[in-house]
């Protein structure tokens, strides 16, 4: 089937098994890899974009159910003169990454939490995550990233 | 992992989902928000030959104060049940236990209508409607009728939907303020609850206490006996059938019954 | 000002941030242009005999390239006739676990793969699944007839002591678990293979790139010189990604055989059954000392679960006895292991990989020593730790103990954790009869780190002309920081500020030797290498100012943070490095460091975990956890906090959450992410952690290891502390992870048996 998803601000049209996933949509197709695949149980949050603004898990999502939408990526977080987005700059302040796979997901996981609470509790900020694993941190620093990227404007 | 091949068919409205359902009959599968039906599928426990996605049919999706009940379309998604002001005012105990299903990205794409129709006992809502004596309307090719929560749920993963029916909306009726509880028991805050519990009012839900989501029939009946929360908990395992599993046997699965049953009673009253 | 012990952020991270790692799934490399896909049959038996295997079906799927079996291992070199347990790449007559591999297919695109792999029909003979140890012992099923025994390796004391014993006041004897875990990266393995002219380039998520070259050179019967290995991006190991696992080799070898560039990378239901398992041992502990506190014999007789291969098993259990004393000084201690084999998945190396284990076994039989004798388990410890004026310290199990200051690290971390509140508040609940009790778990530490030093890690350090740095290091990070850490070394000698340096690693090619990351390894030995080589490239630097300025090398001087060599008293003439480089000819300035040492570093420290226990459910929450963990000086702050915090989340998670689990028959049961309880943000508080330093004299940066550090200490901690929340209603001991139910279960016990 043929699907039309922007992503990232620009428009991807391509003609697709009506199985595809989203995440391989996004890592074949459009040629975007920042986006990962962590597990197959919608569990670790690997694979969290934004659809139409909102936190989603890729995996779990047809690349035909976003049809038509508008998909946020890591990549396309950044401005246009590559100046970081705050969640970025406090993830690098704050050393809230190792190995950087689940990065891009928590970094959007965290992105779509501060849009709807903008000035969370630490244990907001625990629970706003818990659809994200990360294997390196014990989330410590993490959390710290999201506390700090709150208290910058335009988080 | 990734689904064996199907068709997609994507639905608009809810007569054209009826349509498509009736078309391909056994060999469809609804997808609402795909938070159940997909993870089966990639595991291959699941191989529908067609999908039909019914994530865009708008007008299911609405939370309204209609006369004598609150009424919430099927595909009402749990992130906006989590922060419905009419909820919040109405409803406390769904609008919180819709904000303790899964984690954020599944709310944001999981439906109140699928959860029911997907009917896995261990989920909140089901156990949360039936403690609210919900009645859910379904829609088939020769009309609706509608069915109390109560006989919504037949067994595991059972429910009264036919093949071709698609179940449209939850009607909860209105009451006078009376006190909620929801105690969601896990070992991870992103667990389906080992044991879950429900109260509004003096009606007692429970969850993941037997094949399907139960009231607890003795429970009620002794706080309508007068007896205290305490009391009346101790009846809190009677008329299950408790599952064994990763997470507990049926014995610990009975006891926590007996104290969330307590806690909640002592909280919806405090 | 020197960048030592600095808090630099990482130059890795706007990388990661912005377009992500690349992983070995996201390579989009030429060689690798059109690539197919490599799919794994893996066994759904335990134990069984491949009675045949028909591929015809899949072989007549859309898309696929080749189907490859165990029959197809004849063109490869035989296992060694003398090694009756032998590893294949694929199963050819018996599976011996759930999730081995059987078949592989190779397709055009990822999706058919999966389609095509369903399709291969194998028939099984089920046999008598092996799956716990007493069974494995009894050896009623042989894994591997030929081998005689299921009981693949044993050592330690061949007889049984008890005089020593005798004379205890008390003794205390229990058995415990410390159960199986998956390690769980976020990356799952992956591997890429193509091969061309004769030669194999395969691009591997590992630690070790060298070792992972060696391995898939003799699976495949190629000289080592015809195999380049590349690692990319690795999305964490924790000693599960050391070298090259069969199903790496495999897909190197579909390269080979179908002259298709291939990729591979597998589900984590795959993993979560097919890359190895970490822990599963169980302990027998035997404790006995003075009502004084003073403890005076010590038996560990343990049992290693193997798996159904061996892997790393036998090093586990070595490594186990070896530390099995601990931080304390034991007149008498007896260590005793078996390593046995299992119809599940082969077991190897998991964050601490063999330490975790001797530690919780010490630290719980220390706190049972406790509680028998009423004494505070801080002051037990306290009495027995080995004290400072001891070092170097040979432990009776012949571990040679560099430095160490127990005591203070255990007085630091109680007074940052404010114990004695602690203890008045539990003292409050527990009268209050409060359904809600707290809990204060300890445990003091020592490691073994440096994971074999005399192979050491090698560095190459080259100066540009244009002033910049590019430093080759055989160590192999994923997620540390190497990157960061290596260009403040060279900024640190050379003045070159780290910007301008430029680290690379992880390929055999560019690297011609190299050992890898593990064993908290990275900084004592590939550090030390890049130090080392700095060093090197300084005074070459040296001689060539001085010829070049026509002055003695005892009259230059080096301008730090300038960069500048200059002579004594002429202050206007420098030279900058970029000079340098030009001067020391086409290749620039290099140095050339393989640094080995032959003793290990042991790093210490002590952690206290508080925990509340709801009484009536079981539920256990970690409220704080507070540490001291020494690993020497340290280089860039945020990094080893990085390391501590991330080691304290796995070590806590085993102690409260985390256990693979195998039904009767040997089917895994915790095979998704649902089912594994893999620890989340929510069940973990933020960590309070107090700094503490005491250098090594085993290399000149005085550093230890710092990787494992976290794990290993918090594991005993947590699940003390929950034992200490009920030990009031007389519970002694309960095994990891402590669920809800087996807290829940222990209370009952207890109260049944007062």
């Amino acid at each position: 089937m043929k699907v039309t998803i922007t992503v990232n601000g620009k428009q991807m049209e391509d003609d697709i098994e009506d199985r595809t996933l989203l995440v391989h949509f996004l890592r074949d197709i459009a040629g975007l890899t920042a986006t990962n695949v962590g597990c197959d149980t919608t569990s670790c949050g690997a694979c969290t974009v934004l659809l139409d603004g909102e936190s989603v898990k890729s995996c779990t999502v047809l690349a035909a159910q976003a049809d038509g939408g508008a998909v946020t990526t890591v990549e396309g977080l950044a401005g246009a003169d590559g100046s970081l987005h705050p969640v970025q700059r406090a993830f690098h302040a704050e050393h809230g990454l190792q190995c950087g796979f689940c990065t891009p997901g928590m970094v959007m996981a965290a992105v779509s939490l501060l849009k709807e609470n903008p000035h969370p509790t630490e244990q907001q900020v625990r629970t706003g995550l818990e659809g994200n694993l990360c294997r390196c941190t014990g989330y410590h620093n993490i959390v710290r990233a999201v506390l700090a990227a709150s208290a910058e404007e335009g988080a | 992992m990734i689904p064996a091949s199907f068709t997609y068919r994507r639905a608009d409205s809810a007569d054209q989902a009826i349509e498509l359902v009736g078309e391909y009959g056994d060999e469809a599968k609804l997808l609402a928000g795909g938070h159940s039906l997909l993870p089966l599928m990639k595991l291959r426990l699941a191989v529908p030959e067609v999908i039909v996605d019914i994530s865009r049919v708008r007008e299911l999706s609405y939370i309204r104060d209609e006369n004598g009940h609150i009424a919430i379309g099927a595909l009402t998604r749990h992130h906006d049940l989590e922060h419905s002001e009419l909820l919040a005012a109405r409803l406390p105990l769904l609008a919180h236990a819709a904000g303790e299903v899964g984690d954020p990205q599944v709310r944001h794409r999981g439906t109140i209508g699928g959860s029911l129709a997907h009917a896995d006992p261990a989920s909140d809502l089901p156990g949360v409607v039936l403690a609210l004596d919900a009645t859910l309307v379904v829609r088939g090719p020769s009309g609706t009728r509608e069915i109390p929560a109560t006989e919504f749920f037949q067994g595991l993963f059972e429910t009264a939907l036919e093949p071709d029916e698609l179940l449209t909306e939850i009607r909860v009726p209105k009451r006078a303020a009376t006190g909620w509880s929801f105690q969601k028991f896990t070992k991870r805050a992103i667990d389906w609850a080992i044991v879950g519990v429900a109260v509004q009012g003096d009606a007692v839900a429970l969850i993941n206490m037997g094949a399907t989501p139960l009231r607890a029939a003795a429970v009620e009946r002794a706080l309508a006996g007068g007896a205290s929360p305490s009391e009346a908990a101790e009846q809190a395992a009677e008329g299950t059938e408790a599952p064994a599993d990763l997470n507990g046997s049926p014995a610990y699965r009975q006891h926590l019954a007996r104290v969330l049953v307590r806690r909640a009673l002592e909280e919806s009253r405090a | 000002m020197s960048i030592m012990g600095t808090r630099v952020v990482r130059v890795e991270d706007p990388r990661l941030l912005t377009a992500g790692g690349t992983y070995t799934d996201d390579l989009r490399v030429p060689e690798l242009a059109g690539a197919a896909h490599v799919t794994f049959v893996r066994s759904p038996f335990a134990h069984a005999r491949i009675t045949g295997i028909d591929i015809s079906a899949a072989q007549a799927e859309p898309g696929v390239v080749a189907v490859m079996t165990g029959q197809d291992l004849d063109e490869l070199p035989a296992p060694p006739a003398d090694n009756p347990v032998s590893e294949p790449l694929l199963a050819k007559d018996t599976v011996r676990f759930v999730g081995e591999p059987v078949a592989l297919v190779v397709t055009d695109g990822r999706y058919q793969g999966e389609d095509a792999a369903e399709l291969v029909s194998v028939d099984y003979e089920a046999l008598t699944a092996v799956v716990d140890i007493p069974a494995s012992i009894e050896g009623e099923t042989l894994l591997f007839p030929a081998s005689g025994s299921n009981v693949l390796a044993a050592g330690g004391a061949e007889t049984s002591d008890d005089a020593a014993f005798a004379d205890c006041d008390v003794v205390v004897e229990r058995t415990i678990v410390n159960q199986r875990v998956a390690p769980v990266p976020l990356e799952t393995r992956a591997a890429a293979a193509a091969w061309t002219d004769g030669k194999l380039t395969v691009w591997i998520s590992t630690q070790n790139a060298h070792w992972s070259r060696d391995a898939i050179a003799g699976g495949l019967g190629l000289e080592p010189t015809a195999v380049r290995v590349i690692t990319p991006d690795v999305g964490g190991g924790f000693g599960a990604k050391i070298g090259a696992d069969p199903d790496g080799i495999a897909v190197a070898w579909a390269a080979k055989k179908t002259g298709r560039p291939v990729r591979w990378v597998e589900s984590r239901s795959e993993n979560l059954v097919a890359m190895t398992h970490g822990r599963g041992q169980r302990h027998i502990l035997k404790i006995g000392g003075d009502r004084d506190g003073r403890i005076k014999a010590y038996r560990l007789d343990l049992v290693q679960d193997a798996g159904a291969y061996p892997r790393m098993a036998p090093l586990l259990a070595t490594l186990t006895s070896l530390m099995a004393s601990g931080v304390y000084d034991i007149p008498h201690v007896e260590t005793r292991f078996q390593v046995a084999l299992t119809n599940t998945t082969p077991i190897a190396a998991y964050r601490g990989a063999g330490r975790p284990e001797a530690t919780a076994a010490i630290e719980r039989a220390v706190d049972l020593f406790a509680a028998e004798i009423g004494m505070d388990p801080a002051e037990v410890r306290r009495r027995n730790v080995i004290p400072p004026d001891r070092f170097p310290y040979t432990t009776p199990g012949g571990a040679e103990y560099d430095t160490g200051e127990y005591a203070a690290a255990l007085d630091k971390v109680l007074a940052a954790a404010g114990y004695d509140e602690l203890r008045a508040e539990q003292a409050r609940r527990r009268e209050n009869g409060d359904p809600v009790q707290l809990g204060i778990g300890l445990s003091t530490y020592v490691e073994i780190t440096g994971g074999v030093p005399e192979a050491g890690e090698t560095a190459r350090v080259v100066v540009h002309d244009d002033g910049t740095v590019t430093v080759f290091t055989g160590s192999s990070p994923h997620g540390q920081g190497h990157a960061t850490s290596w260009a403040m070394l060279v900024q640190d000698e050379l003045g070159i500020p780290m910007e301008k340096v430029t680290v690379l690693h992880g390929d055999t090619e560019s690297i011609p030797v190299g050992i890898g990351t593990f064993g908290s390894r990275s900084l004592q030995l590939g550090g030390t290498a890049v130090h080392q080589a700095a060093l090197e490239v300084k005074e070459k630097a040296r001689e060539l100012a001085a010829n070049e300025l026509e002055a003695n090398t005892a009259d230059l001087e080096f301008d730090v943070a300038g960069g500048l060599w200059r002579v004594r008293g002429t202050p206007d003439i420098g030279l900058d490095w970029g000079r340098l480089a030009q001067l020391a000819g086409p290749d620039g300035l290099v140095a050339d460091v393989h640094f080995t040492s032959d003793k290990s570093t042991f790093p210490f420290g002590a952690h206290v975990a508080v925990v509340e226990v709801d009484t009536e459910t079981g539920k256990t929450t970690l409220v704080r956890h507070v540490t001291v963990d020494d690993a020497g000086p340290v280089l860039n702050p945020i990094l080893a906090e990085g390391q501590r915090q991330g080691g304290i989340a796995q070590g806590a998670a085993q102690a409260l959450l985390e256990e693979v689990l195998y039904d009767p028959q040997g089917n895994p049961v915790t095979s998704t992410l649902v089912d594994y309880s893999f620890v989340t943000a929510t069940e973990l508080p933020s960590f309070e952690l107090v700094q503490m330093e005491t250098p090594t004299n085993l290399n000149p940066l005085g550093v230890k290891g710092i990787g494992e550090a976290g794990t290993i200490g918090s594991t005993p901690a947590v699940q003390n502390a929950v034992v200490d929340a009920v030990a009031h209603l007389g519970v002694r001991h309960i095994d990891m992870p402590t669920t809800p139910e087996r807290v829940w279960t222990a209370i009952n016990e207890a109260r049944a048996g007062q």
